[in-house]
């Protein structure tokens, strides 16, 4: 075991992880979020032409890869006069991707409160909006803190794709030095272990906010 | 229209579910504190009735006009903003009490009060904590309503709508989903609120409360009214023949 290795490659994949990895997890997945919840009001809106634009939607970013998509924003839209950056090429990729995965469990979640707190909320004057906001989202926001959890931990690991776009993130760090040192199984399997660290941390984090979310509910 | 006039009046209310006619022409007529009973079998209409009082469902024709508006006349394409005005002067109690599952008690009742009429959240409070204390539920004001009995949640249930002032009480068969011993609690309220001169439409299968407290029954089925008038005489000495069927029905099950 090369442990000279092992801890002079910790530091620069650690802080790309830090640096790069965790904020762009985040900053994709509160954009995507937010796009997701657009997303998911326009399917369930019952206008007919909102709702089929946000199935084609959710229909494409399912059903292409996310790294097709990365390179089409990255590689393909220049080829168009679009250049971005790979910093913003990657945030905008992966929270269009989100928003995809997002809306779908933002929209059953919305589904499963019971139609009477929408009448509750109708019957002391509230608006549509109004009992979205004060009344049926906090109840799917404890409905969907599970799935969307999930789809959280898979974006941190996808974000190893940023690589290939040279965004310097963990996975980037991982391969310059086990490019540089030739000791493959050792770095990756470095990388590897820190992604997990940090996919466990986060899993506890989802236990916290679950267990907060469910005060109020009889179990 | 007058103060001798009707707080409200329906006229011709007619909705259809699918090809399932629900109500074919309902008319009713309601007095400032009055208390209006509406039974009848179940699948009647009358909880539909109820519902488009409340512009929770919107008629698909006929007329409904509170003193003083709004007055709608339901047409084939009646903006729904327009049917959302009715909301403004009534409240209701659901059979499942539909309390809101993530605020506590008090924050259930200062809701209306506060995000809608726009009243400072203190007065609102006070409001609110006055009115919980009428109904026995003063110390469960920071409770969540799952801490509570199906009484205690009707009860919020009921105080949260009194909370909006409303001209107009709607109650949907508010002590169906009670156990038994729970159905006085509740009872007992809405007689108090009576006796205050609250105006009340009941959807109710409690025969012996509708004849205590209404002032008028209305018996409907098959999506019409089939006759209204005193308690005593449409529970005791019904005209019709359907009528005295369901009070059978119900005053002697087996």
């Amino acid at each position: 075991m090369d442990w000279d290795l092992l801890r002079s490659s910790f530091w620069p994949m650690l802080s790309g992880g830090l640096t790069a990895t965790i904020p762009l997890a985040l900053a994709s997945f509160a954009l995507g979020l937010l796009l997701a919840l657009v997303i998911a009001l326009m399917r369930i809106s019952g206008q007919p032409v909102l709702s089929a634009i946000a199935r084609f939607y959710v229909s494409v970013v399912r059903g292409t890869p996310l790294l097709v998509q990365l390179f089409v924003i990255f590689y393909g839209l220049p080829s168009l006069g679009v250049t971005i950056d790979p910093w913003p090429s990657a945030i905008i990729a992966f929270s269009l991707n989100v928003a995809g995965y997002a809306a779908e469990i933002l929209r059953a979640a919305i589904l499963s409160v019971p139609k009477g707190q929408w009448e509750a909320g109708h019957t002391i004057g509230m608006s549509r909006a109004l009992t979205l906001r004060r009344v049926i989202l906090p109840q799917a926001a404890r409905v969907s803190v599970p799935p969307l959890s999930n789809t959280f931990i898979s974006l941190v690991k996808d974000t190893s794709l940023a690589s290939l776009i040279l965004v310097g993130e963990l996975f980037r760090e991982a391969q310059q030095i086990a490019s540089f040192s030739q000791q493959f199984m050792i770095v990756y399997m470095e990388a590897a272990a820190i992604y997990w660290v940090f996919c466990l941390v986060l899993s506890t984090g989802q236990s916290a906010l679950e267990k907060r979310l469910d005060r109020y509910v009889a179990r | 229209m007058s103060p001798a006039d009707p707080l409200l009046r329906a006229t011709a209310l007619q909705k259809s579910f699918g090809g399932n006619q629900v109500l074919k022409s309902i008319d009713l007529s309601i007095d400032s504190g009055q208390v209006v009973a509406l039974v009848g079998p179940s699948g009647s209409g009358k909880t539909t009735v109820l519902r488009c009082l409340n512009g929770l469902e919107t008629p698909d024709g006929g007329t409904v006009a509170f003193r003083d508006g709004p007055a709608i006349d339901f047409g084939p394409k009646i903006p729904r903003k327009d049917a959302l005005a009715l909301r403004d002067r009534s409240a209701m109690v659901f059979q499942t009490y539909n309390l809101f599952p993530h605020m506590t008690v008090l924050e259930n009742v200062i809701e209306g009060p506060v995000q809608v009429r726009k009243r400072p959240r203190r007065e609102a409070i006070a409001d609110a904590e006055r009115l919980l204390a009428r109904v026995g539920l003063a110390d469960k004001r920071d409770d969540h309503p799952f801490n509570l009995s199906g009484g205690q949640q009707q009860r919020v249930g009921i105080v949260r709508a009194l909370a909006l002032q409303p001209d107009l009480l709607l109650f949907d068969e508010p002590t169906s989903a009670l156990d038994p011993e729970l159905v006085g609690e509740v009872l007992t309220v809405i007689k108090e609120l009576a006796e205050e001169k609250w105006t009340m439409v009941i959807v109710t299968h409690e025969l012996a409360f509708a004849r205590e407290v209404a002032d008028e029954v209305v018996f409907m089925d098959e999506g019409v009214v089939v006759e209204h008038g005193h308690p005593d005489q449409v529970l005791r000495d019904p005209h019709h023949e359907r009528t005295r069927r369901f009070v059978d029905r119900l005053l002697n099950p087996f």
